[in-house]
């Protein structure tokens, strides 16, 4: 997988004095992200897994998850402007972002959350 | 909407099902001139590739196709655009006359605008893009699609980065839009040295129409051509197009083919000593008459002469100047005339004036399809074509014209062409070599003799009808053209004040020549006369003869009895004997 590649990239970097503790990692702002599936995927599954995960590691007690089936509501795909299967949004903190994949790069996943800055 | 005037024009051939004799179930797309270049339309439920460069038009034919199916064939459509949002594209073709907003509120287009920022996103792992599938079905359904665009999928390229799972779902998509059986136009743009930069044409097989809008000699051309259409014969050409107030019209080559109406009817040619060359009626109905000659031969004056009779006639006539102004053609019309003001007025003539240069022969050419569709003229006269010819190629020229007769011809229409002959050329060649296509040709010439020039016209072909001839001396006056007989004697032709001189000349001849006979005449009289006198005389002495031979005979008769009777008186005398 690519995603392993990177990861094992991002390891052989020196370790930044920032990355465990990145800006607004230590504040008490509210998370609030929108996980959007379609049905009950093995994708989708593995992705909620991963962001639980992700979540109780980096934002412990901060953070809400909104999982939204598309099948059910297709509407909102529209209104969202969701075009891959599973996106991640992030809500809050502003400003938006969005995270595609099933979220088992967690080091890019964390990059997209503005958990870790882009970098490498 | 504008559906009324492009409404479709094809009959072609079709089973009970609607199915095309020729098999392929085809979508009509609305578009003026595509349904006859496609013998019918896109390939019905299958997806048809539009690709070309930037601004060669690919959103607008999506946009027409959509529109035209929700408005004229009642098949609702969907929208898919990467690019522009709904308002910016419904604000784009609204001054093609498309009434998006309209169509949307009737629920028979909705739009979706599917916008992928790169920068928003960070791929993290495993994905698909079901969430475009789920959003294309949602608005499918909304409105009952029949139709869809995607404009222009290969948008997405630039969105995401594992493009082996980009490729492979959208492989999904067509294969999911397929069996959902709508009728699907993807836009692409074109790539260096292939038809779109993803190989979008790798995914649709089916039909692929590639657009082109290029430059040539500083004139603007947009073209079209089908380049491959699975299943179906197809015109194979490159065709003209034009994006006008009413969106796109294509030009067919040769779509009406040799199949015209033909109608005996005769139209007047407006100079009644010409309508007396051609058989005594004029032009057939629907002929196309070529006019040509020299520079101020009179041939303008001459379809002026033409446009007015149209006119009079009650009829719509079509007047296309390419060199001279309309306020100069009705100004200078009026000097023989002919009032154009009121023709204008009245709305039976409309004069479309423009430079040759202006425009690419094919957008010329698409206007001209557009006027006519649009005034829908009995008569048209092009004024003068050659002008055309020499603002581009006469190759180019030549198949313009050859479309427009087919055009003009295939609707009815009574053509005229002006073709202003070159000093140099032969008369009987025309620039742009057309002449084959000519029904009725007309042409003028100088007649250069006893240092003045005059015109002569004659009939130099008129297929189907009895015509004369003779060359006859065309005169412009205030009143209009007057055809006159030439002197053609032992002379040679003679033409102008020569032609009067010659006639006067023979005028006084023939005066001398009679006063002659008749001097013979009364010498002869006077011969008979004096012969009739002798003749008299010589009876009187005839008959003074007769009278003295009876008197002659008379006195001989008379002297002879007396000589008897003194002879017996005698006899008695002498004795009273009578000797036995």
């Amino acid at each position: 997988m690519t995603s392993n590649g990177s990861f094992a990239a991002g390891k052989r970097q020196s370790p930044n004095p920032e990355e465990d503790s990145p800006s607004g990692a230590d504040t008490d702002e509210q998370w609030e992200l929108r996980l959007y599936t379609a049905g009950q995927t093995p994708k989708s599954v593995l992705a909620f897994n991963n962001l639980k995960r992700i979540c109780e590691e980096h934002m412990p007690g901060r953070y809400q998850i909104e999982v939204i089936d598309l099948m059910r509501n297709p509407r909102l795909a529209k209104e969202d402007q969701i075009v891959a299967i599973p996106t991640l949004v992030r809500k809050l903190p502003q400003p938006l972002r969005k995270i595609i994949g099933d979220l088992s790069d967690t080091e890019r996943t964390l990059v997209g959350l503005q958990l870790r800055p882009r970098g490498r | 909407m504008t559906e009324s005037t492009h409404a479709p024009t094809v009959a072609l051939p079709r089973d009970a099902a609607g199915r095309l004799a020729n098999g392929l179930p085809k979508a009509l797309s609305g578009i003026s001139g595509l349904d006859e270049i496609t013998l019918g339309g896109l390939p019905r439920g299958r997806p048809t590739l539009v690709c070309g460069g930037p601004g060669c038009g690919k959103t607008l034919f999506a946009m027409e196709f959509l529109v035209r199916g929700a408005a004229q064939f009642d098949e609702p459509g969907v929208y898919v655009t990467f690019e522009e949002s709904e308002e910016e594209l419904a604000a784009n073709v609204r001054s093609l006359g498309f009434d998006v907003e309209a169509l949307v509120a009737q629920g028979k287009l909705a739009f979706d605008y599917v916008h992928v920022d790169r920068h928003e996103i960070e791929e993290t792992g495993d994905y698909d893009l079901e969430a475009l599938f789920l959003r294309l079905d949602d608005a499918i359904a909304s409105v009952g699609a029949r139709r869809v665009v995607l404009d222009t999928i290969e948008s997405l390229f630039a969105g995401f980065s594992n493009l082996a799972l980009l490729r492979s779902e959208l492989r999904r998509l067509f294969r999911w839009l397929k069996d959902r059986d709508v009728t699907v136009v993807i836009t692409g743009e074109r790539g260096d040295g292939t038809l779109t930069r993803q190989g979008l044409e790798e995914y649709v097989s089916d039909c692929v129409i590639l657009l082109d809008h290029r430059i040539e000699e500083q004139i603007s051309t947009r073209r079209m051509r089908v380049v491959k259409y699975r299943g179906t014969s197809h015109g194979t050409n490159e065709y003209p197009f034009l994006i006008d107030e009413q969106g796109i019209s294509v030009l067919p080559i040769t779509s009406v083919g040799l199949e015209h109406r033909v109608t005996d009817e005769r139209v007047s040619t407006g100079v009644d000593g010409l309508d007396a060359m051609l058989g005594g009626r004029g032009f057939f109905r629907g002929s196309s008459i070529l006019v040509s000659g020299t520079a101020g031969s009179g041939k303008s004056t001459l379809a002026a002469h033409f446009a007015d009779a149209t006119c009079r006639r009650g009829e719509r006539c079509l007047y296309l100047a390419f060199e001279e102004s309309r306020g100069q053609i009705v100004r200078n019309m009026r000097s023989v005339g002919i009032d154009f003001r009121a023709r204008l007025e009245a709305g039976n003539l409309r004069i479309e004036a423009c430079r040759p240069s202006l425009y690419g022969l094919e957008t010329h050419l698409a206007q001209i399809h557009a006027q006519v569709g649009e005034f829908e003229p009995h008569a048209v006269v092009l004024d003068p074509m050659s002008n055309l010819a020499n603002s581009n190629h006469t190759l180019d020229a030549s198949a313009m014209l050859l479309r427009l007769i087919d055009h003009l011809k295939s609707r009815c229409i009574t053509a005229m062409f002006v073709n202003l002959t070159g000093g140099g050329h032969t008369l009987e060649a025309t620039d742009v070599g057309v002449s084959s296509l000519i029904d009725t040709w007309l042409m003028l010439r100088d007649i250069e003799a006893g240092g003045e020039r005059n015109r002569g016209l004659y009939v130099l072909k008129s297929r189907g009808m009895k015509h004369s001839n003779q060359i006859r001396e065309f005169v412009i006056t205030s009143h209009g053209i007057d055809l006159l007989d030439v002197y053609a004697g032992p002379e040679g032709v003679l033409t102008g004040s020569l032609r009067a001189s010659q006639e006067a000349r023979e005028k006084a001849a023939a005066i001398a020549r009679e006063q002659e006979q008749q001097q013979r005449q009364r010498e002869l009289a006077f011969r008979r006369a004096a012969l009739d006198a002798q003749i008299r005389a010589l009876q009187q002495e005839a008959s003074m003869l007769d009278e003295e031979i009876g008197a002659q005979s008379e006195q001989y008769v008379l002297a002879t009895d007396t000589m008897e009777q003194q002879r017996q008186a005698t006899v008695r005398r002498r004795g009273g004997e009578e000797t036995a």
